[in-house]
């Protein structure tokens, strides 16, 4: 779970030693747990516009405790900055100064979210700089908070009320445990669609989710995770990888298939096998991927084709599958896990590189063919994930990984698999074509 | 009372009888990969590699928490300590607790008797749902304590005073301390099973080349099907193994040729049979997943083949009237002919190849007029096997032949290809398993495509 210098600054004698010798301080991270509160402490609404009263109303029919001013010296859960109505960069002061006023009130793992219009359709430029303002507003303010709070943003088109249902499922994420390793990050919400759920611990009950690359990792979490958000469970793995795929698939009551995604058939044989066994299919979450990695002065042609093969050029070739079958009809969900290689680029990894910045411009592309039927494809980029694939890296970069962003630590697996439950969930509807970073706010990069 | 009741009008339904019973259909498999004695599993017991088959059966199938009519498997190298194998592999499954078992041991038939034995249970109504299987250490055998050490050690654990356990263990000799393994030599004629399957191969005057064919034909086909992805769903790896390590998909005829003999080398006549052309002793584990196709459709599930009936024979070889492995020769006509078949109406013919020379004595056997007239009572030879139907996917001598672990790869791997074969001719495509066994025994069964 938490690294160990995490769990030794976090309390006692290492945190006063790590604070007077000015060293990183991660805090252990508020995870979401079935049965645990959105949020604890106060929330600020902070913004005089409806949108902004909406939200406000919303929070207290959801049982939160809301204030509309602060209170001096009290500690608050959460500020949400509800900015959807600013028309010029001047009209942002206010705002942001009055909840920058709260800031030291902020809880541990607290949250600041910002909730405003996308830039692109903006009418005027000033507007549309305003909007575009609180992107480098929101990304800088991340980098100042401490002790596990993080900083996100709602994007709303102009036709949408703060309170369509995916910006209350984006606010909802953003507020809880599930976000604890986004950090920075915006999501955009594009449309009416989609709805919050009846029971907010099994968002899932009733969907039937396929997972690729289930036996272990990055994977398993996902299927754990998907699994206790009440979706049954296909875990697909190479058949070499067997022997975990089996134990992953018992422990989450679902089945196994052994399946190279990149065999020509895969995509059939998916939706054969959920559909033949569990009478459905509603989410693809595509998470096997492979790296081989090499100076591209050094790749030879089996490392790059292998890579591109797998991670990219497989799931087209199911998504294929998937879009032409009529039993992925009803607001399916796909969600690719990308990487953050894939936008800021990683030495040794031209050909990774290149089939993760392929799954973004593939997500992109693919959202307006999903959109006929309700359905939504989305990405998740990781950043660095405790997992065992980079315990074996060497310990100094290792080390450098984890605490080169905001959160001064390397993300947990389950982390990923958050942000993958919920673009795959009902609440998730309006948001389609993004690409969510769950990197801690990576420090190096885009 | 109730006899002077009943209406004659229309025919009586017979009590017993085929017509009153369902089908038993194969939903599917899961082995281990075998792997030769002193490799991958050296350090795995029977009840792990069978729980271990089990488990990637319940993943592949969903099986969760379910409760099984029965399970039923066995090991022919068993530890006492072993007393409820299958039973132990259900509990440390993820099968429901409340799913019974039963351990069975009938040498390398036992694989293939849990199938008949559950599938009978299914077609009776008795159970709808079963999970058959076998398995088998060589590497994790048990160890016995020599007769003389067990006698002094049971006596010790009779004495009631000191001065009678002193001397009790005073009777204790160096030589008892010698430990006594288990081996394969048949205990009324003190000869392996190769020696025994050599007598038979020189009767039968089968060519060292013809054997040496018969394994290149198991390896070559194994390799092709795990090439194709055959075994993608029939297979969970383990312990990091994920094909059988007996395999060897570059073996040539020409390598095979240059082995030297093991078996039958005092037998007068040339001897023929290699480590190569024979099985070696092998560590594995199987499973297969039986049900009534309610069962199985309720629940989503695929129906690959039905079990069409099962028989059992044995012959005389302590007096040499027949080989010890040639029983299956005598169980195949009568089964045929109990549901008026013929080789012409089989498709796929699974001979389990313990040895090359115990397939080719069969077939030979099967081929003779003499022995079909005197023998099997026929009015000639029993008939002739295409080749071009045996063991297609490969066999024994590739796979290996952990005993009771056979029978479940014959039958998971044969329902799955009557069911991609579909149907011959407007009838279900039929396959026929015969396997030899320890004591002279055999057991032979004819499956059809669901």
């Amino acid at each position: 779970m938490t690294d160990k210098y995490t769990q030794l600054v976090s309390h006692g004698l290492g945190k006063d030693v790590a604070k007077k010798l000015g060293l990183p301080q991660p805090v252990v991270l508020r995870r979401h747990e079935p049965g645990a509160p959105l949020i604890t402490g106060p929330v600020l609404v902070s913004g005089d516009s409806a949108g902004a009263d909406d939200i406000a109303t919303t929070l207290l029919g959801w049982g939160l405790d809301v204030r509309r001013n602060a209170l001096p010296k009290e500690k608050l859960g959460a500020i949400i900055l509800v900015l959807d109505a600013v028309q010029h960069p001047e009209d942002l002061g206010k705002s942001v100064l009055t909840a920058g006023a709260s800031l030291r009130d902020l809880s541990t793992n607290g949250r600041v979210i910002t909730m405003s219009r996308t830039s692109r359709s903006a009418r005027t430029p000033a507007s549309a700089a305003a909007r575009q303002g609180i992107d480098g507003f929101l990304r800088s303010l991340a980098k100042e908070l401490r002790a596990g709070a993080t900083a996100n943003g709602i994007l709303l088109d102009d036709q949408l009320a703060t309170t369509s249902p995916s910006a209350l499922g984006a606010l909802r994420f953003f507020l809880s445990g599930r976000s604890a390793y986004v950090d920075g990050q915006f999501l955009t919400v594009r449309s009416t669609s989609g709805s919050l759920p009846n029971d907010a611990d099994k968002p899932l009950t009733g969907k039937v989710a396929v997972v690729t690359g289930a036996a272990r990792g990055i994977g398993a979490a996902i299927a754990r995770t998907l699994h206790r958000d009440g979706a049954r469970i296909v875990a697909v793995d190479i058949p070499a990888a067997g022997d975990h795929l089996a134990a992953v698939a018992n422990e989450v009551r679902g089945t196994a298939l052994q399946l190279d995604i990149s065999r020509d058939d895969a995509g059939h044989r998916i939706i054969e096998h959920a559909v033949e066994r569990h009478g459905r299919l509603d989410i693809v979450v595509h998470n096997a991927g492979i790296t081989r990695d090499r100076l591209l002065a050094n790749m030879d042609e089996g490392r790059w084709q292998s890579v591109i093969a797998v991670n990219i050029a497989a799931q087209l070739r199911i998504n294929e599958a998937l879009l032409a079958s009529e039993h992925f009809k009803e607001s399916p969900r796909i969600v690719s896990v990308a990487s953050t290689s894939g936008i800021a680029g990683n030495r040794g990894q031209t050909n990774y590189g290149a089939s993760k910045g392929g799954v973004i411009g593939m997500v992109r592309s693919t959202a307006a063919l999903m959109e006929p039927f309700g359905g939504t494809i989305n990405a998740v980029a990781p950043g660095f994930i405790e997992t065992e694939m980079t315990a074996k890296m060497p310990f100094a970069i290792r080390e450098a990984a984890r605490r080169l962003n905001s959160l001064k630590q390397g993300g947990q697996p389950q982390d990923v698999a958050e942000a993958i439950a919920f673009l795959s969930s009902d609440a998730a509807g309006g948001i389609s074509g993004e690409v969510l970073r769950v990197c801690g706010q990576q420090l190096v990069g885009a | 009372m109730a006899t002077a009741d009943v209406t004659t009008d229309g025919p009586l339904e017979p009590t017993f009888g085929p017509q009153s019973t369902r089908a038993a259909v194969i939903v599917g498999g899961n082995r281990i990969p075998f792997a030769r004695t002193g490799g991958a599993y050296v350090k795995s017991s029977n009840q792990d590699m069978l729980t271990a088959a089990l488990e990637g059966l319940v993943a592949r199938f969903g099986l969760q928490d379910e409760r099984i009519g029965e399970v039923a498997a066995g090991a022919v190298l068993k530890h006492s300590r072993d007393f409820n194998l299958t039973r132990e592999a259900v509990l440390g499954s993820a099968l429901s607790p409340e799913t019974p078992a039963y351990d069975l041991q009938q040498a390398c038939a036992t694989g293939l008797e849990t199938v008949l034995g559950l599938s009978n249970k299914i077609k009776l109504g008795q159970i709808d749902s079963g999970i058959a299987g076998g398995v088998d250490s060589a590497s994790d055998a048990p160890i016995a304590v020599s007769e003389g050490l067990r006698e002094i050690l049971l006596d010790l654990n009779r004495a009631k005073t000191t001065v009678q356990k002193l001397k009790i263990i005073g009777r204790i000799r160096p030589k008892d301390l010698a430990p006594d393994a288990p081996n394969t030599g048949e205990p009324r004629t003190g000869l392996s099973m190769g020696e025994h399957q050599a007598l038979t191969t020189a009767q039968w005057k089968i060519s060292r080349d013809a054997q040496d064919e018969l394994a290149f034909n198991s390896h070559r086909n194994l390799a092709a099907a795990y090439e194709r992805g055959f075994f993608d769903d029939l297979i969970t790896p383990y312990r990091g193994l994920t094909r059988d390590s007996n395999l060897r998909a570059d073996t040539t005829l020409e390598k095979l040729s240059t082995l030297k003999p093991v078996f039958g080398k005092n037998l007068g006549s040339e001897a023929t049979m290699t480590a190569g052309n024979s099985t070696p002793l092998t560590d594995g584990a199987s499973t297969v997943l039986l049900a009534t196709e309610e069962w199985a459709d309720a629940r989503g599930l695929p129906k690959l083949a039905t079990v069409l009936d099962g028989e059992a024979a044995a012959v005389d070889f302590v007096h040499g009237k027949d080989g010890l492995l040639m029983a299956p020769v005598f169980a195949v006509p009568r089964l045929l002919a109990r549901h008026g078949l013929t080789f012409e109406d089989i498709d796929f013919f699974e001979i389990h190849e313990a040895f090359a020379g115990t397939v080719l004595s069969t077939l030979t056997a099967w081929e003779d007029e003499e022995f079909g007239r005197t023998r099997l009572g026929l009015d000639g030879a029993l008939g002739k096997v295409d080749r071009a139907k045996l063991n297609v996917n490969g066999s024994s001598l590739a796979a290996g032949h952990p005993f009771a672990a056979t029978g479940g790869r014959i039958v998971a791997s044969l329902a799955k290809m009557l069911h991609e074969k579909g149907t011959v001719n407007g009838r279900p495509a039929r396959g026929l398993i015969s396997v030899c066994a320890a004591g002279g025994q055999g057991v032979v069964a004819i499956l059809e495509a669901a």
